[in-house]
């Protein structure tokens, strides 16, 4: 059976990760290819990359991170911020990204999804929709939550996958930062437009938010935060072991099995 | 040396950053002369199997291909790599493929309960069906990393692994020096590269 999949997203501005990060055991915390290293070896089943930066320095600066984190990190790595043409897909494959996460680049250019998806296949486009209600309806926003397109967010997200988009990360701007909870009405509603993987982001803030997400939602592919991993608030070993402890399908290395036993548990 | 044979599909950075994570020299090559010389090869690919055949074929690796597995060079396919070594696939038509193993390559949806979800993706379990190099390392309830909307069928005889998915899909296949991989090792984590490193010490 396909494992839950848990993912670590890292906002990376000029090279760094931002927004604090708090680990013993890390040398250099602000590091994103330490990070990633130190998420894989606890068990994160993929990794975002989300650039956040604004000048070309950084861009280029970025892209040497990417290279460098996909020589060292074994698990697909996603990579979103600035994606806005099919050369912006180029630029990220060609360092070792596996998936293209795109969001205001798709609302400003609708073609641009089915564009990408018929270059390097559906697998590789992923949506990235920020959503918010307002009068009782889901919309879809922009610029880093700040704008509502005005467009619903329901047939929007439908639009891009019908495009070709292979996954969908679903922002929920209503739980995001509160710590209370993924936002199990809004997900709900993507699950049943949607036949490709849905993501849930926002709203993360102890284990048993994301066993409730997966109990309540089966559908639901993956869980996404940040901050929560950063600070170490959430343990992504400790959060996967509880989700194997309540029924949940995951993938926990070493295999149960193997644990305890010599030699073909730890490193190589 | 391994080579990991460039024939016009797909980014192979990863693949090469994975043997190099294990201390294994690869290069990504399409020079005949450096194929030859290899001691293992690894056929890669993404995308649509009708393309990659014909890009196969027409760069002249098909047929070097074969003759390197022919002479008992170990060799890998990865993916749609691992489909190319087929009969025959029926994805978007009728095409021919390497014939080193025998089977055919059909769409997951003939055999998957249909509520699941295609593409198959994500970290599946690998339930072993018959002992294999390739799972030297490999520890009972191993996941790996799939992406693939086509599956191997008719090939029980060579199919060492399967993944669940309502139906059990081909995971791994072999046949003698001729192996194959449904699942990308090189984005399996750990248990990825030491599948890796059990084909570079066949």
């Amino acid at each position: 059976m396909i494992t839950k999949r848990i993912i670590p997203c890292l906002d990376v501005k000029n090279g760094r990760v931002v927004k604090g990060v708090n680990f013993e055991g890390l040398n250099d915390v602000a590091s994103p290819v330490e990070l990633a290293k130190y998420y894989s070896s606890c068990g994160a089943d993929e990794l975002v990359f989300y650039d956040i930066t604004a000048s070309a320095e950084g861009r280029a600066l970025f892209t040497d991170i990417l290279t460098e984190t996909a020589k060292s990190v074994f698990i697909p790595l996603t990579v979103g911020g600035g994606i806005n043409t099919v050369a912006d897909f180029d630029r990220v494959l060609k360092c070792g990204a596996d998936k293209v996460s795109v969001n205001s680049g798709a609302i400003r250019n609708p073609g641009l999804v089915y564009e990408a998806a018929k270059l390097y296949g559906d697998q590789c486009v992923v949506i990235s929709a920020d959503v918010k209600r307002v009068d009782g309806v889901f919309r879809v926003y922009a610029k880093g939550g700040r704008e509502n397109t005005g467009m619903e967010a329901i047939g929007w997200i439908k639009r891009c996958v019908d495009n070709g988009a292979g996954e969908v990360v679903l922002n929920s701007i209503d739980t995001d930062g509160v710590k209370g909870g993924f936002d199990l009405e809004m997900l709900d509603a993507v699950c049943n437009a949607v036949n490709v993987p849905v993501i849930a982001s926002g709203g993360a803030g102890k284990i048993e938010d994301f066993i409730t997400l997966f109990q309540t939602l089966p559908k639901v592919d993956a869980g996404l935060a940040a901050s929560i991993f950063h600070f170490g608030e959430v343990k992504i070993a400790d959060l996967k072991r509880a989700m194997k402890d309540n029924g949940i399908p995951t993938r926990i290395y070493p295999a149960p099995s193997s644990e305890g036993a010599s030699g073909t548990g730890g490193t190589i | 040396m391994i080579a990991i044979i460039d024939y016009g599909v797909g980014n192979l950075f990863s693949l090469k950053s994975s043997f190099a994570a294990i201390g294994q020299e690869a290069v990504v090559t399409a020079d005949p002369g450096v194929i030859r010389s290899a001691d293992r090869l690894i056929l890669p690919g993404v995308g649509a199997f009708g393309d990659a055949a014909e890009k196969l074929s027409n760069s002249g690796m098909a047929e070097l291909v074969r003759r390197e597995a022919g002479a008992g060079k170990p060799i890998m396919g990865i993916c749609l790599g691992m489909q190319l070594l087929f009969d025959k696939s029926y994805e978007y038509g009728e095409h021919e493929g390497l014939g080193l193993i025998h089977g055919t390559i059909r769409p997951i949806a003939d055999v998957i309960d249909p509520s699941l979800k295609i593409p198959h993706i994500g970290w599946n379990a690998l339930i072993v069906k018959k002992p294999s190099k390739l799972f030297k390392y490999l520890s009972d309830g191993d996941c790996v990393y799939f992406v693939h909307s086509y599956y191997a069928a008719d090939c029980a005889e060579s199919t060492t692994a399967t993944a669940g998915y309502s139906a059990e899909l081909t995971a791994s296949v072999e046949n003698g020096n001729v192996y194959g991989c449904q699942f990308h090792p090189e984005k399996s984590g750990e248990v990825g590269l030491k599948i890796l490193k059990a084909f570079c010490e066949i």
